[in-house]
């Protein structure tokens, strides 16, 4: 992962016992190591990702046991369960509320598409209409081992983000957005019912 | 924010008599929906005065996802799979009220190993939903974690014998319309024994815990009591319907599945104050462990569904009919019209949860905010049920 | 518990001038109910709750139901006089109901542990005047399903000590529970798309009669 550092010599150094990393190694190491998630939860997701703390499958074995209730203080947001349209302000405002660096998991088929649910009136269908989605799991609701994985898999992207270049991270780019603008409700739906600068919904191509 | 102090005197406020502290002036708070100690989505707004509770009007709809009117679109097997995510601790017992009330709808007899196994089900449904309240409910008291830890080792045991049986560990899906979907085999029955045989160890553990705590008894005795008439009106049911006194639970009173076949005592309490309500969920436990070492000596081989029952094209007769049981949280019921075709024409949820709300305001008045959050704990709300 | 007739003789032995039907129930769980005109409502919810013989104080489940405007057919063997000979005749008749939207009330007794007894009333029509009285100075627990079904129908309960939305927000506008309903349109791509989806999908597609054939395809563009 670290640019710049020949293994070979590397490896050599550990030898003699000179340990060597880069700046960016090391930054992200101490990040993806201790991700707090905002203890946050909506419906039945919620209570897997309760059981994921809990004793048998224990997420402080991946540095993620701080649940944190205040947004300030959290760098992760598990979306947990159906979001409503009544529901879904709020959690655009929780999410403007964090700090950089910080990063979404979409939990569950409601969190990702409105799920089961995406018939109904009041079901917002994904929450990637408002806010940007690092990790989605599938699922209704997903195992514990699978918010599991999708806590590794968000691992290692925070360990791939570069800190400068061009394709540095979203949180060290000044051009990119960490706020998003809220929804207003409106007199029949959402106002805007969906941000066209984050929801890119796939479209079908006629062949 | 910056702002500069001059001297050590300007930063001392001026002195405040208790008699004129905020007298009269109200501290409006929104606690929730996003709160530690709402369990979920409910939102409160408080008016305080001080600290003490002086209004409080709860705020609902945060997980409103259209229960009802999906069920009027879909099948009704359909919405079987729905019934799962209406309270997510309970699927089993949800699976069984709306079971019952298409059996009532329909006229559809279930097979006897049916009912009893509906009977283990809904009771391991109950261990498991009390086990993991009182957990929560030491969690917003300020036990932070470690009861919470217990009760989910205990839940975890009886999730592993819902999936190994229904394939899922929480979204069961399991009854069906005259019996259930797959049988209990022999080992599955043993398996469940034992669990069901050491549980007593771990509501001994938590009474312990619990019972002559000192912090436990001064953080609920004499808390958001309730009078026996104010509930009674107020249709609250359940546990917390019991802890004021008043006898009534559906197994009893309306006897559905095999409950007249077991023998079991109803808790009741005295006071009606959060300890009382916390000490129902304790004994029911008990209960519920005698019920099914029960189950498990007399549940007889057979058909585990009513084949006479169509799976495909499902149409009730033209009527309505109200079916409820007692679920972990209180009366449960489904009210169902049918118009003769495939879907519900109403597709009705009593949910205990909601309807136990109504008196939260009257519970907590005159109360300090941080009792808020232990009253509403033992209410013991879902809100995937509240708001459907 | 007494039979339906029985109760309902009793209640017009005490509410003078309440007009009350039973509703019957065909099906098989046969739980009929008794319909309330909306004027003596409060004061029948009174008589029942407070009666000795009956107590039903406890108010189980608050129900709103949407009935459009229908028509039931309805075939009763009549017997006629046809060319002489007395002949039974199955003879058909159409009621037509104007639309209403009705509030069910299942009614326990906790004292005796009994029922339910399920009273009905409802509005004279859906549009201006879907008001009903409201029984929750007699059931408390009424509370909160009559705001439901205020919010979700649009039924104005007089009476109700506070009436507003509870599930939605407060700025819609719209009662989804009722049958003629839709929702704000929000078409999104579905690779597995259900069938009421896919007919909500249709104006987004611009026809190809070559390939899929002119009916397959409704002509048209994206609705605005």
């Amino acid at each position: 992962m670290s640019e710049g550092i020949d293994e070979v010599l590397r490896s050599k150094l550990q030898q003699q016992g000179v340990w060597v990393s880069s700046m960016q190694e090391l930054y992200n190491w101490g990040r993806k190591n201790s991700i707090w998630p905002l203890q946050f939860g909506l419906a039945c997701c919620a209570i897997e990702m309760i059981a994921t703390a809990a004793s048998r499958y224990d997420i402080a074995r991946f540095g993620g046991e701080v649940f944190r209730p205040s947004p300030r203080q959290a760098d992760l947001m598990i979306v947990a369960g159906t979001v409503t349209k009544k529901m879904a302000p709020q959690i655009v405002r929780l999410y403007n509320q964090m700090a950089d660096p910080k990063y979404v998991i979409a939990m569950g088929a409601c969190a990702i598409s409105g799920g089961p649910f995406k018939q109904g009136y009041n079901v917002l269908k994904g929450i990637d209409r408002y806010i940007p989605v690092d990790v989605y799991i599938p699922g209704c609701p997903p195992r514990p081992e699978a918010l599991l994985h999708a806590f590794m898999e968000l691992q290692r992207k925070i360990d791939e983000q570069k800190l400068s270049g061009a394709n540095k991270a979203a949180h060290l780019d000044s051009e990119q957005p960490s706020e998003f603008p809220v929804p207003a409700f409106g007199k029949h739906d959402l106002e805007p019912p969906a941000n066209p600068d984050v929801f890119h919904p796939p479209k079908l191509e006629r062949v | 924010m910056s702002a500069t102090v001059e001297t050590l005197e300007a930063m001392e406020r001026p002195p405040v008599s208790m008699g004129s502290r905020l007298e009269g002036e109200l501290l409006e708070v929104s606690m929730g929906p996003q709160h530690p100690s709402t369990h979920g989505v409910f939102r409160m707004n408080v008016a305080l005065e001080g600290e003490v509770v002086r209004k409080l009007k709860p705020v609902f709809g945060y997980l409103h996802r259209n229960h009802e009117k999906i069920g009027e679109n879909v099948s009704y097997l359909g919405s079987m799979p729905y019934t799962d995510r209406l309270d997510y601790f309970c699927s089993m017992t949800n699976n069984w009220a709306y079971a019952l009330s298409v059996e009532k709808l329909a006229g559809i007899e279930v097979p006897e190993r049916a009912e009893y196994l509906r009977v283990i089900l809904a009771e391991l449904t109950r261990l498991q939903n009390h086990a993991s309240l009182l957990g929560f409910l030491l969690n917003d008291m300020g036990a932070w974690g470690t009861p919470l830890m217990y009760a989910f080792r205990e839940r975890e045991k009886i999730l592993d014998l819902f999936e190994s049986l229904s394939g899922s560990r929480m979204m069961c899906d399991y009854m069906r319309f005259g019996g259930c979907r797959v049988d209990a085999s022999r080992e599955w029955l043993a398996y469940a024994k034992k669990i069901v045989d050491r549980f007593p160890r771990f509501v001994d553990e938590l009474e312990q815990l619990i019972v002559g705590n000192e912090v436990v008894i001064a953080r609920t005795q004499n808390v958001g009591n309730v009078s026996p008439e104010l509930a009674v009106s107020a249709g609250i049911t359940g546990p917390m319907l019991r802890a004021c006194g008043v006898n009534y639970d559906v197994r009893k009173v309306d006897g559905y599945g095999f409950y007249p076949r077991f023998k079991f005592r109803i808790p009741l309490g005295e006071h009606g104050d959060t300890y009382d309500r916390l000490m129902m969920r304790v004994l029911e436990m008990g209960e519920s462990v005698g019920i099914l070492k029960q189950a498990f000596e007399q549940i007889p081989a057979g058909p585990i569904i009513n084949p006479k029952v169509k799976i495909r094209a499902f149409r009730p007769p033209v009527g309505e009919a109200y079916g409820r049981i007692e679920a972990p949280k209180g009366e449960l019921g489904f009210y169902l019209i049918s118009d003769g075709g495939t879907n519900p024409y109403r597709y009705r949820v009593r949910p205990p949860s909601f309807i136990n709300l109504t008196i939260l305001e009257d519970m907590c008045l005159g109360h300090t905010v941080a009792d808020v959050m232990v009253i509403l704990g033992s209410i013991d709300i879902v809100m995937g049920e509240v708001d459907r | 518990m007494e039979s339906l007739e029985e109760i309902k003789a009793r209640i017009e032995a005490a509410v003078p001038g309440a007009k009350i039907d039973i509703v019957t129930n065909g099906g098989p769980s046969q739980q009929h109910s008794l319909r309330v005109d909306n004027e003596h409502a409060c004061d029948v919810a009174k008589w029942l709750r407070d009666d000795p013989a009956l107590r039903l104080d406890f108010c189980s489940n608050v129900t709103g139901v949407d009935w459009l405007d229908r028509t039931v057919k309805k075939t009763v063997k009549v017997k006629k006089v046809v060319d002489g000979e007395e002949k039974e005749v199955n003879e058909t008749t159409e009621e037509k109901i104007p639309g209403h939207i009705e509030a069910v009330y299942h009614l326990y007794s906790m004292t005796h542990k009994h029922g339910p007894v399920i009273i009905r009333i409802r509005t004279s029509d859906r549009v201006e005047n879907a008001c009903l009285p409201s029984l929750t100075p007699i059931w408390r627990s009424a509370e909160f399903q009559e705001r439901e079904i205020f919010d979700l129908y649009g039924v104005k309960f007089d009476g109700h000590p506070d009436l507003r939305r509870i599930l939605m927000w407060d700025e819609f506008e719209d009662y989804p529970m009722r049958k003629d309903y839709r929702e704000p349109d929000d078409y999104e791509y579905e690779p597995t798309p259900h069938d009421d989806v896919l007919e909500r999908a249709k104006p987004y597609y611009t026809p190809r009669p070559q390939i899929d054939g002119a009916e397959s395809i409704v002509e048209g563009s994206k609705p605005t």
